[in-house]
């Protein structure tokens, strides 16, 4: 990706404050006020107590009068809420690896080596990025069941791969592309062999792109649902998104004090990644739509 | 002589096999390959096929299916729940994508302007696409809660209501209150990758048309709107996939209630092949969703060879 620096003054100096106010602050201000209030709405009601949350009369809702942690307390002391985020972790973080390790020997296969079909097998890569969870999750749960993985990590760990690898693979084939053959020619012609030009040539090159499919696989793992809800039925083996929604709500009593924290400290490992990463993480979704 | 010759020779040959082996690009190319393969074969292909499968049986969990070829959608032709989850699709696919387009192309032309803390805008605009679906959409379940909605709340104080919304209890309602949630989620994604592609557009396009006097919408019309349609084709096709096949928003505001005025095709098939069992009915609804992912398919392929050409590159 080439982003061009504009340099130009352009005719922005004959544009008044308030004109570009109303063309552009205004506007903006308001879509980002749409995209951040459920944040909002939800740390409010983490800390919010009881009392407050249910009687707009006596307080403004927009803010709280007594800060609480009760709920944050009820959630990680009362629900297998520790549990499930102990599996979200283990789940993202092996099927990220795996994804990878497996991304980058595709990836520089098709890339690099260019053997036989290689065109071939990277379009049905490209296709199998294409295919939704949505109508594999069916068939998967009679495989997973055979396979005797129902209810393990384990059957989450080996099913991610199935969206990571082809996006990963897919991504990393743009950024091995960049690099000049001529490192590997003069690698080669100095002894090295296949392996040790990926290790010691090839991915130091490319950390960026590999730190990219990292970042984006690990959270495209941890914010799964469809495969988790399925394959996993007891409680202590749930990943956050999936005991958020069926453990916390008893029949018809919602606990929106607990449901919230559930979702804000859900969302927060997530977010500190990716504050840390955003280049990273911009870079690998607008380059795995622009390849 | 002999005697020193004879293991040397040996060594060769040895050497010789194994280099060859791991000189060819074919071998080594399978070996790098294994991984990825075994898992997308396993687990990605397999399954596909194992779908069609099911979907002309009527296993249920538990127990062996038998083949009963297109039985399944000979009922689900008769099923009126069915149909209202193809038209429900379909309603939340053409509303939602178009929304998230207009927005997402708005708000990429806005970041695109010059102002202070761009990176920092833009890294907050890409949260929703960040945080897990799930746990956003219990948010917006409970800002739609028909007792204790902010939004009513906020209406009613501005005098604008009388009464609390029953956002989630009226079909209607329930449907455009998905598709919102829907598209909060989705302009994100829209929006950076397209604030991506105006980043590429060279400024002395807008220059020289500046100096031939052209004004701001011949300017969009004309450069942004051409230079940009590639990608917008790109982003609008798997924005229309994500959400055609959207599953996790739906179960989690409304489960497919108020009376299934929001299942959608991905939900219908989790509630008929999970909860009910019929895993044979699940996948046949799962595979008429093919069809219309295949279409969206086509679309990006025959975009992405649009852009090819546009950007001076060979076919």
């Amino acid at each position: 990706m080439t982003t061009v620096e504009d340099q130009s003054v352009g005719m922005d100096y004959l544009e008044s404050f308030p004109r570009k106010f109303l063309r552009v602050y205004l506007p903006l201000g308001l879509i980002i006020f749409f995209l951040l209030f459920p944040f909002y709405w939800m740390a409010v009601t983490t800390f919010k107590p009881d009392a407050e949350m249910y009687d707009y009369e006596k307080y403004n809702p927009f803010l709280i009068a007594h800060p609480t942690l009760e709920h944050i307390k009820k959630l990680f002391f009362e629900t297998d809420y520790p549990l499930w985020m102990w599996n979200t972790v283990i789940v993202s973080v092996s099927s990220t690896f795996i994804s990878l390790f497996a991304s980058v020997c595709a990836a520089y296969a098709i890339e690099r080596l260019r053997y036989k079909g290689s065109r071939y097998v990277g379009l049905a890569i490209f296709l199998g990025y294409l295919v939704p969870p949505s109508i594999l999750f069916i068939p998967l749960a009679a495989i997973v069941f055979q396979l005797g993985l129902f209810d393990g990590n384990l059957a989450l760990i080996l099913t991610y791969p199935t969206f990571l690898i082809p996006f990963c693979t897919w991504l990393l084939m743009g950024y091995f592309r960049t690099i000049p053959y001529e490192l590997e020619e003069c690698a080669l012609i100095d002894g090295a062999t296949r392996l040790q030009i990926l290790v010691k040539i090839t991915l130091p090159l490319s950390l960026p792109g590999v730190i990219s499919a990292g970042i984006f696989a690990f959270t495209l793992s941890w914010n799964e649902f469809i495969y988790a809800l399925t394959f996993i039925s007891s409680s202590e083996n749930k990943t956050i998104p999936v005991g958020a929604i069926t453990e916390l709500v008893n029949g018809d009593v919602y606990h929106w004090g607990a449901l919230m924290a559930a979702a804000l400290t859900g969302s927060v490992p997530v977010v500190i990644l990716y504050s840390f990463f955003v280049e990273y993480y911009v870079s690998a979704m607008t380059g795995a739509v622009k390849e | 002589m002999a005697v020193i010759a004879e293991p040397v020779a040996a060594q060769v040959k040895r050497s010789s096999l194994w280099s060859r082996a791991f000189e060819s690009r074919n071998f080594l190319g399978a070996m790098f390959m294994v991984p990825a393969i075994a898992i997308l074969i396993l687990f990605l292909a397999y399954p596909l096929a194992l779908g069609f499968w099911l979907g002309m049986t009527d296993t249920k969990i538990g127990g062996v299916g038998r083949f009963i070829g297109f039985q399944n959608f000979v009922s689900l032709s008769k099923d009126s729940v069915f149909w209202l989850s193809v038209f429900n699709t379909l309603f939340y696919t053409v509303f939602a994508s178009i929304v998230k387009f207009a927005i997402g192309l708005y708000l990429a032309l806005l970041l695109n302007e010059r102002l202070p803390f761009k990176s920092m805008m833009r890294a907050i605009v890409l949260l929703p696409f960040v945080v897990p679906t799930v746990l956003s959409a219990i948010a917006f379940w409970w800002i739609y809660d028909s007792q204790f909605s902010i939004i009513s709340w906020v209406l009613i104080k501005a005098g604008l209501l009388t009464n609390y919304i029953d956002f989630l209890g009226d079909p209607w309602n329930a449907r455009w209150s998905v598709v919102i949630a829907n598209i909060w989620r989705g302009v994100p994604f829209v929006a950076i990758t397209l604030l991506a592609g105006l980043q590429t557009i060279s400024p002395s396009l807008y220059e020289a048309a500046n100096l031939d006097g052209a004004t701001n919408m011949q300017r969009f019309r004309h450069i942004t709107l051409p230079m940009l349609s590639p990608i917008i084709a790109v982003v609008m096709t798997f924005s229309v996939l994500m959400t055609f096949t959207d599953f996790q928003l739906i179960y989690t505001i409304t489960r497919g209630g108020p009376i299934n005025a929001t299942h959608l095709m991905a939900t219908l098939s989790f509630q008929r092949a999970i909860t009910g069992g019929n895993l044979g009915e699940g996948a046949a609804i799962s595979n008429a969703m093919i069809p219309f992912l295949v279409a969206a398919i086509l679309l990006s392929f025959f975009g992405l060879q649009r852009s090819r050409w546009q950007q001076g590159g060979r076919d």
